[in-house]
């Protein structure tokens, strides 16, 4: 797998005339990780719908490599390229570990056995070997997050999208995922999206951010450029502390 | 051998040797039981057949139909009609009639899945066309209306016409069980098998995954109608007799749910189990009210049994079954 350029150019969506998102454009090259912030009812999470399919934009459009994915649906997105996790984490409950993931390595693989390989060893990766024959329903929510990782990877995508899987882990478990994620990118050189509000995990992995706050993009650079931006400041302060 | 092993991969040998010293027994069967044990294990096979084939939509996709009355009737009235008025024999007939009952599957799953109907309103949807469908057939002059439609009763064997006694239709219904079981576990070790166990656990997370959500459903209830249907023509040839009050009756909808319900859902085992649990007690209750001379009383016994089971057995007879005796079939 090597990675794919996302581009979004003026995207937008209202819902029963509440705008939730307005033109937003922004675009990670492939193979870069990005990271998209902004606090609470922002739009990230409909930024992302937008760019899996879930929701159509009302105006703008989303490319792959150049290619229009929005208006397609879910599945359509995914073969082009997109995985994606879920801000509420939505494991196949009553099936397995194991079978969850198997399922998402269907997408490439039809054979059943060789797709059950592939899920293995991107558990083996993600920790969660020891635990691939219990239920996904019993899981703790960190190792949901991480099955919902293990899952849109095995769809082999080109861009990953990924929203919230830092929250509720522990701060070592956010520095294991981080070298995870760091490393995934160096290996396979796989384009990355996250949302995220663990400022370590934004810091340590973004080569750049996006900073979207009612629905607009009020700012993007560097970390470090971020971080500083008076716009951004003042929509956080009193919310979170940038570290 | 392919194939085969990849139908048994997974299997413990002990299972295996079980299912074989079972399909032998049912063979032989007939030569062992008397005329009241064969038809008793006719109606069990039955019911484990259709079971299987509504279990595909309800306990691997996930859809909950109600109306799979609407399919057994259709495929009977079909193949019978088709025998009746141009003297097309069923194993011709059985082709349309299973088509019918495809098509009709695919209408109702088109406009319940397409237009997002999910739970009980899809549920509600296919209780609709199955009612629709009954007060049709009322009406209907070739299909003989709400007077039924009737097949000579022969007593000579004639396999080609299937005219003849139980022995005929045990060995039909067995065949048809056994064949939806193979194709059930089949399905179930396939792609499309784990895509509808992931559309019945989540619809949405199975789509960000490259699921077609639509044409997996659609696929479901295609092959759930038609193997349906294929009961449906089984029954009209071995009772001779379709009326619409019955044949597309809601309680005949509810029937063919109860087995895999009480076997376990989404099991492969769940609705052959269910449908001998049920069966029995069915049988058991009837002896006992006509013992007593308490009319009523198997109803009341029976759904009390019914209740007691759904309680204390949320899952099925089966999965905990299949775990006293460590096969262990898990829900995949």
């Amino acid at each position: 797998m090597s990675g794919a350029r996302l581009e979004l150019d003026g995207v937008g969506k209202a819902f029963r005339g509440l705008r939730a998102v307005h033109d937003v454009s922004f675009s990670v090259p492939a193979g870069t990780i990005h990271a998209l912030i902004g606090p609470n009812g922002a739009g990230k999470t409909t930024i992302f719908n937008m760019i899996a399919g879930v929701y159509v934009p009302d105006a703008g459009t989303v490319t792959l490599d150049g290619r229009k994915i929005s208006g397609l649906r879910p599945d359509r997105v995914c073969d082009a390229g997109v995985g994606r996790t879920f801000q509420i984490v939505k494991p196949f409950r009553g099936l397995s570990v194991l079978e969850n993931v198997t399922i998402g390595a269907l997408h490439q693989r039809p054979d059943l056995g060789e797709a059950r390989e592939v899920a293995a060893s991107l558990l083996a990766q993600l920790g969660l070997h020891d635990r691939r024959h219990q239920l996904a329903e019993n899981l703790t929510l960190p190792d949901r997050k991480r099955l919902e990782v293990a899952r849109a990877l095995a769809t082999e995508p080109k861009v990953l999208l990924l929203d919230e899987v830092m929250a509720g882990l522990r701060p070592t478990e956010i520095d294991v995922m981080v070298a995870f994620l760091r490393d995934l990118n160096a290996r396979t050189g796989l384009t990355i999206l996250l949302i995220e509000h663990v400022m370590r995990a934004v810091m340590a992995l973004a080569r750049e951010v996006v900073v979207v706050s009612y629905g607009e993009k009020i700012a993007e650079g560097t970390p470090q450029e971020i971080s500083r931006h008076q716009a951004v400041l003042d929509v956080y302060l009193g919310e979170q502390e940038m570290s | 051998m392919k194939l085969i092993r990849r139908l048994t991969d997974g299997v413990p040998s002990r299972a295996l040797w079980a299912l074989g010293v079972l399909l032998v027994a049912l063979l032989v069967a007939p030569a062992l039981l008397g005329k009241y044990g064969l038809s008793v294990l006719i109606l069990i096979l039955y019911f484990a057949f259709v079971g299987q084939a509504w279990n595909i939509m309800m306990g691997f996709a996930g859809q909950l139909s109600l109306g799979h009355a609407l399919y057994a009737g259709l495929g009977g009235y079909v193949a019978a009609g088709l025998f009746f008025h141009y003297g097309l024999g069923p194993w011709a007939g059985v082709f349309v009639a299973v088509a019918a009952a495809a098509a009709a599957g695919a209408i109702v799953g088109y406009l319940g899945f397409r237009f997002s109907l999910a739970g009980v309103y899809f549920a509600l949807l296919t209780i609709a066309f199955s009612e629709f469908t009954r007060l049709a057939f009322d009406h209907w002059e070739w299909a003989g209306g709400s007077g039924g439609l009737f097949l000579k009763v022969d007593s000579t064997v004639d396999v080609w016409n299937l005219r003849g006694g139980p022995l005929l239709f045990y060995y039909l219904i067995l065949a048809l069980a056994v064949g939806a079981f193979i194709l059930c576990r089949a399905l179930l070790e396939s792609r499309l098998g784990r895509y509808w166990l992931a559309i019945r656990e989540d619809a949405e997370a199975a789509q960000a995954v490259g699921v077609p959500v639509l044409r997996c459903k659609m696929i479901a209830v295609v092959i759930s109608a038609g193997l349906t249907a294929l009961a449906g023509v089984w029954n009209a040839f071995y009772y001779n007799n379709l009326f619409p009050e019955t044949a597309f009756a809601m309680g005949r909808s509810i029937e063919i749910t109860l087995a895999p319900i009480i076997g376990g859902l989404g099991t492969l085992f769940g609705p052959m189990v269910g449908a001998v649990v049920l069966t029995g007690l069915g049988e058991v209750f009837t002896d006992a009210s006509e013992y007593f001379h308490v009319p009523g009383m198997k109803q009341i016994f029976y759904g009390l049994a019914l209740l007691v089971i759904v309680i204390y057995r949320p899952a099925g007879i089966w999965p905990w079954l299949a775990g006293r005796l460590g096969i262990g079939e898990r829900r995949p």
